[in-house]
């Protein structure tokens, strides 16, 4: 891999992020919204102090915070403390940083988000394959659009359908949370322990399932279709090579390689995909943590979710842009 | 040697042109079904505005709380006491005005841009390209949650903040097309020969290059209606909708809010959730037959 090439695309990619983030940070310093006033107003509503309280207990947090400073000091700050991997402090749950309550949801999100994408890319791409296969059974073939159309309705829908009649009515699984909370004091590395999240797992994995298979097996039978026509297949069918051969060496694999590419971009958006969801289900992942910050107009935490998010999605478009050549042969490391 | 035509001896049939059009519907059923959808939807919220004072109804206070669906009530009511059957009368109509008025901008500013870009080139298409690439990595929920959280104050939001706040990204997937579109049919012979015959830009973009992606826009449009529903649902689903207007979304958020399965309180949840999972799925299905219509080679042959 050319060397000059490696270093274009991280630059890019360093400037990218950072165009992201300058816009995060002030977009919302152009409203007129003042988050640590609007934090201690709700404070203030539920538990009544003198208003004059309020002015000053605004005044202190906003020097605590840096929010007093012009604009363009507030903004180096902001940066300088980034590169040190500082996210700043949580205001709905002050002393506690950002970077704490991010790292402690993080595992779950990972958790979740990447075995639903792996098994949703499984299924999803072997549907589609199969659709494409001029041999398989008619009902395969029709199975596209109906996993199409379901692809278009959020996965927080089923989420509630599934709470409801799974969960609700015929009680077979758990209708939220992470674990049973009676049962396991915290987080454990033990057996029952691992068995008890998979069962309350089943049901937010399955949303997110349901919703994304139509997504990989809409893309596979696209690319199936192409492939179908090519030479090499024909070829391989006149050489009498047996059909299982032609599936899986000529066609699948030809076939594969954007679903690859579209692997890594999903799971450059592991961390943001399943928000709603896991919201939905109380699953103690970021979707609950940002509910809550917004909840509670806690700027700080919402910023640094979406700091994670950026970061994440940066990292995997160029990660795919690198690996795409080695992929596939007929590209070459050029210009971008 | 001339062959002998009986002059009696009927021509083969050419269809007529609807016949035509009834077969193709017919090798591309999503269409005519998401359509009838569509029309099913938007002629229960017109007839049913038409036939249920839903500036009411669909209010707190305008019936007792709690009531399962009855003769009176047909979907039931809410714990605030909102006629559930005004409220998806009503509803359906707010989030298609959300989706329209989002999509309409989408289409506007992303056609708009798309062209410029593509036609013109150089660096407004460098400028373009790197400020779509930057709002591509920052995932569309997260971007809405903070300009709907720290812009916005939440008490004000009305179903057109929800618009605004849906189209800031509407644009985009329209754009890319449109760029893509433009480059393509740029170097065609056809616009050469316009450019040679002294047309200028907009007239070449109008006439000559507008027509040929009519289908593409089409899909575009539907996709960022669908686009900037399922937007506004994620941002009222988080609490950050407009509290006073019953649209589907938040009539699904007060009643996750308030625990309405735990309660037992079902016609709460499944009216809204059917609702726009049909709403989403007419709009997919209308989606996949005009991506069909634009795209030749996915068409399936019988």
């Amino acid at each position: 891999m050319p060397l000059a090439y490696l270093l274009r695309r991280v630059a890019f990619m360093i400037f990218v992020v950072w165009s992201a983030i300058t816009l995060l940070f002030f977009l919302p310093r152009l409203s007129p919204i003042n988050p640590v006033r609007e934090r201690f107003a709700e404070l203030q509503r539920s538990t009544g102090w003198a208003p004059r309280d309020l002015e000053r207990l605004v005044k202190v947090y906003e020097v605590k915070f840096g929010l007093n400073k012009p604009l363009h000091e507030q903004y180096v700050d902001y940066m300088s403390s980034l590169l040190r991997g500082d996210l700043g402090y949580s205001i709905m749950r002050y002393p506690r940083t950002v970077g704490d309550l991010i790292a402690q949801a993080l595992p779950w999100t990972i958790g979740l988000l990447s075995v639903t994408t792996l098994l949703t890319f499984g299924i999803g791409t072997g549907i589609g394959a199969l659709a494409a296969w001029p041999r398989s059974p008619q009902w395969v073939k029709g199975l596209v659009t109906p996993l199409v159309v379901l692809a278009a309705i959020p996965p927080y829908l089923l989420g509630l359908l599934l709470i409801y009649f799974i969960a609700f009515r015929a009680k077979l699984l758990p209708m939220g949370g992470a674990y049973t909370l009676g049962r396991f004091t915290g987080p454990e590395l033990s057996f029952p322990f691992l068995l008890d999240v998979a069962r309350h797992a089943i049901l937010p994995a399955l949303s997110l399932i349901l919703s994304t298979v139509g997504f990989w097996a809409l893309g596979m039978r696209g690319m199936g279709v192409t492939v179908q026509g090519e030479d090499y297949v024909t070829f391989a069918e006149h050489k009498g090579l047996s059909l299982r051969r032609i599936f899986y060496a000529y066609y699948v694999r030809n076939a594969i390689l954007p679903q690859v590419t579209a692997l890594a971009l999903a799971f450059g958006s592991i961390v943001s995909s399943g928000i709603l969801v896991e919201y939905l289900y109380g699953f103690p992942g970021l979707g609950s943590l940002l509910n809550a910050a917004i909840l509670a107009n806690d700027f700080f935490v919402i910023y640094g979710i979406g700091l994670i998010t950026i970061l994440a999605v940066a990292v995997s478009m160029m990660v795919v842009d690198l690996l795409y050549p080695l992929l596939d042969p007929r590209i070459r490391y050029t210009r971008a | 040697m001339a062959i002998a035509l009986d002059p009696q001896a009927p021509l083969i049939a050419q269809p007529s042109r609807w016949t035509l059009v009834l077969r193709y519907l017919r090798r591309n059923p999503s269409l005519p079904l998401g359509l009838v959808l569509l029309i099913f939807l938007v002629g229960f919220g017109v007839i049913g505005s038409l036939l249920i004072d839903t500036s009411t109804r669909a209010y707190p206070l305008a019936a007792p709380p709690v009531q399962p669906p009855s003769a009176e009530y047909p979907l039931g009511t809410d714990r605030d006491g909102r006629d559930l059957l005004a409220v998806m009368v009503r509803g359906v109509l707010l989030t298609g005005a959300v989706g329209l008025m989002a999509g309409t901008v989408g289409i506007v500013v992303g056609t708009t841009v798309g062209f410029v870009a593509g036609y013109f080139g150089g660096w407004v298409d460098a400028v373009i390209r790197w400020l779509t690439e930057v709002l591509m990595t920052i995932p569309p929920l997260v971007l809405q949650v903070i300009i709907a959280s720290t812009i916005v104050d939440k008490n004000k939001v009305t179903i057109f903040t929800m618009a605004g706040v849906a189209s800031v990204l509407a644009w985009m997937g329209t754009a890319r097309m449109v760029r893509a579109q433009v480059l393509s049919l740029r170097e065609r012979a056809f616009v050469n020969m316009a450019r040679l015959s002294g047309m200028s830009n907009l007239e070449i973009i109008f006439r000559e290059l507008m027509p040929n992606m009519l289908p593409y826009l089409a899909a575009s449009f539907v996709g960022a209606v669908m686009g900037a529903i399922g937007a506004s649902f994620g941002l009222e689903a988080l609490g950050l909708g407009p509290v006073r207007e019953p649209t589907i979304g938040m009539t699904i958020r007060w009643a996750v809010y308030h625990s309405a399965i735990f309660n037992q309180w079902w016609w709460w949840v499944l009216w809204p959730v059917l609702a726009l999972i049909l709403i989403f799925a007419s709009l997919a299905l209308i989606n996949r037959g005009l991506d069909e219509l634009a795209n030749p080679r996915v068409r399936r042959t019988e």
